[in-house]
């Protein structure tokens, strides 16, 4: 017996972080890649129903802001900045809605086992990542047969990416603490998620919205890495907007997200298994 | 009916008082929990907004009343107490799954951090998966858990299966597959939680051998039950709780006869038969056999009855006289025998105390098809009101056939009908 087992510790119960790193490290990649098998490899067509719909929403809102709109047409690459910020803002959408009722679907080992709480919305986000892979893969090509070739600003991708899914991960954290204890937060966030669609620069980019709504959208968290994806991937020379608003606000309110985050996952982690 | 008495293997571990000296390994101090129980669940921003100003506020379920102990390395603890008396509030404490409100909890060695077995287990996964997840839930890394499942396959003796979803597996090879998992995974304290209550027998069996590899691994233990027979069997050192406040630590027997009385004192409806608890006599297993031998669940309409019962003494069982009575699923009791011991005239007529007793033979089968219970009383000194065990459902069984009639017996007949010349 070492003394290691003889060495009474304190112990203080479940919370968001706690325990081995390792572990919690190990756990979180083990549940994600598990579920990703599990929702994209279980079905007969597997991974192709998931590309279906982002390319679904693609062809119908290309057809609307190419023919009935046509705001489509004054964007060089129009296309190919769609079907990017679609898959993108997919992997947003799809990371926090499934993350809303995260904990109470994991409720036998929430109520069971002791482990780091914050690994199950990780999971949930960390899953969608993969998905974000494939598809990016399948972006890439549709690039390349669009003749946009790959250039030394696509690396910018790496840090906009990143600064993504701590977004993602901080608005799923916010959301399935809250989850146990407002339930029709799943519901709230479905309407939510669909307006921030309109609310971000997806569909367009920001220069095309002018007066309040160029206000609403630049001072969106999610808008700077939009124009940034499209300047530095699609169209080096597109405009950016960078006045002290256009990056303070929704940075500032990226930070003030991030922080919630932290501050409710902290504070529900540790009761959140008598809550379900 | 023969009787065949035996001195068995001693199966009743017994409690070893010396641990008490050994190392503290879990030191719980004045540990307090309360819910909040709401009068008017609000669980939605709706309700919230609907209802600004409705209380919130609720009654105050004080759980766990300020509980102080310590468990010493290698001890196998039992927490026994009636259902709402904190025991599994406290072991979702101690397992870091609830944060207390009050006192505190020191531990040491590394904890299996989940109360129950197969945690965590996917039934859309493979076996091979489950078991390196529940590995890593363990606190193993993914490399060692991969390694262990080799070793998980073989105790669980499903290395043929491990491909297959959980979900097509039966519910024996899961519970199997549940106590490989846990026994590889080695730790030094594990925190059970009422695992007797879940399961067939085959999966009590596995369950008592486990505890009985575990406590002679020298492992600590802690298992919250309602299982006395378990606390007598296994519990070095047991501990009632009732309504969140320790009502009594120390010798298992001791703690299982505290909980009886808590349980059966109180009442005094004597009209209605009531179980006897296993204080003095246990019951290890009761099955009947077709007449190929083999254990059935349910037997045909006709065939002889293969009738098998064994009974553990805990203590010694003087002029023990073994009853049974055959009740239908209503209640009618339809036919019933008793059986003394078979000893020699120069023996004294006593069980001893860990001595089995298996009482088998045939029972010639005359019951119609319907569903069937046996009752099972044990009394002693001779004296039918003292009651050693009495076991309301000893085994339940069906009479399957396809000759219905009236009643619930078949008997042989010898009429005739003759017409007669009219007078």
């Amino acid at each position: 017996m070492t003394d290691d087992a003889l060495t009474l510790r304190d112990v203080r119960g479940p919370s968001a972080l706690g325990g081995s790193v390792r572990r919690s490290l190990e756990l979180l990649y083990l549940i994600a890649v598990t579920e990703f098998k599990r929702t994209y490899f279980g079905t007969a067509l597997g991974y192709l129903w998931s590309l279906c719909r982002p390319l679904l929403l693609f062809a119908v809102l290309l057809v609307v802001f190419t023919h009935i709109v046509r705001l489509g047409k004054q964007v060089p690459h129009y296309p190919e900045l769609l079907l990017l910020n679609i898959v993108l803002f997919g992997f947003f959408q799809e990371a926090t809605m499934t993350a809303v009722g995260s904990v109470l679907s994991q409720e036998s080992i929430v109520r069971k086992t002791q482990f780091p709480r914050i690994v199950i919305p990780l999971a949930v986000v960390l899953t969608s990542v993969f998905n974000l892979m494939f598809n990016l893969v399948v972006v890439v090509v549709f690039l390349l047969g669009s003749e946009i070739w790959p250039r030394w600003t696509w690396l910018g991708m790496i840090p906009v990416l990143g600064a993504l899914f701590v977004f993602t991960a901080a608005v799923s954290m916010i959301l399935s603490a809250l989850y146990p204890r407002f339930r029709d937060i799943g519901i709230i966030w479905a309407v939510a998620a669909t307006a921030l669609l309109y609310g971000t620069p997806v569909l367009f980019p920001l220069q095309h919205a002018t007066g309040t709504l160029n206000r609403v959208l630049a001072s969106n968290p999610l808008a700077p890495l939009f124009e940034l994806t499209r300047r530095w991937v699609i169209q080096p020379d597109a405009p950016v907007q960078h006045s002290a608003f256009d990056i303070a606000v929704p940075l500032a309110l990226y930070a003030l997200i991030c922080g919630l985050a932290v501050w409710v996952f902290n504070r529900e982690a540790p009761r959140i298994a008598e809550a379900l | 009916m023969s009787v065949d008495h035996r001195q068995v293997t001693n199966t009743i571990e017994r409690p070893r008082p010396e641990l008490v000296d050994g190392p503290v390994v879990i030191e719980v101090r004045d540990i307090a929990k309360e819910f909040l129980i709401p009068d008017q669940r609000l669980d939605t921003f709706k309700e919230r907004v609907t209802h600004p100003m409705a209380k919130r506020g609720g009654r105050r379920l004080r759980a766990l009343r300020g509980v102080s102990f310590d468990v010493h390395q290698g001890e196998f603890f039992g927490i026994v107490g009636r259902n709402g008396s904190g025991k599994s509030t406290l072991l979702k404490i101690m397992a870091s799954i609830y944060r207390a409100d009050g006192g505190h909890l020191r531990m040491a060695g590394r904890l299996a951090p989940f109360i129950e077995l197969g945690v965590g287990f996917n039934p859309e996964l493979t076996s091979r998966e489950n078991v390196v997840l529940n590995g890593v839930l363990m606190g193993l890394t993914r490399q060692e858990a991969r390694r262990r499942l080799d070793a998980v396959l073989d105790f669980a003796e499903l290395r043929d299966f491990v491909d297959l979803k959980l979900k097509n597996y039966s519910s024996g090879m899961m519970v199997r597959l549940a106590f490989a998992v846990m026994v590889q995974a080695d730790a030094d304290v594990m925190l059970i939680d009422e695992v007797l209550a879940v399961g067939d027998a085959s999966f009590a069996q596995k369950c008592v051998d486990v505890f009985r590899e575990r406590r002679n691994a020298g492992k600590t233990v802690v298992l919250v039950t309602h299982d006395m027979a378990t606390v007598q069997s296994f519990c070095d050192r047991a501990m009632l709780l009732e309504d969140g406040e320790l009502k009594y630590l120390g010798d298992p027997e001791e703690t299982a006869l505290r909980y009886y009385r808590m349980n059966f004192g109180g009442r005094g409806d004597h009209d209605q038969p009531q179980d006897v608890p296993d204080v003095n006599a246990r019951l290890i297993d009761a099955w009947l056999e077709n007449p190929a031998g083999e254990r059935v669940d349910n037997i045909e309409q006709g065939d002889p009855i293969g009738f098998n019962v064994i009974f553990e003494a805990r203590h010694d069982l003087v002029n023990p006289v073994f009853g049974f009575h055959f009740q239908t699923a209503d209640g009618v009791q339809v036919f019933g025998f008793t059986q003394h011991l078979d000893v020699p005239d120069s023996e004294a007529d006593v069980l001893r105390e860990g001595q089995r007793v298996h009482l088998h033979g045939t029972i010639e089968n005359r019951l119609l098809p319907g569903r069937y219970v046996v009752r099972a009383m044990i009394s002693r000194n001779r004296a039918f009101g003292d009651l050693a065990l009495h076991v309301l459902r000893l085994i339940e069984f069906v009479v399957y056939g396809t000759e219905p009639g009236a009643g619930t017996v078949s008997v042989d007949t010898d009429i005739e009908a003759t017409i007669e010349d009219a007078p």
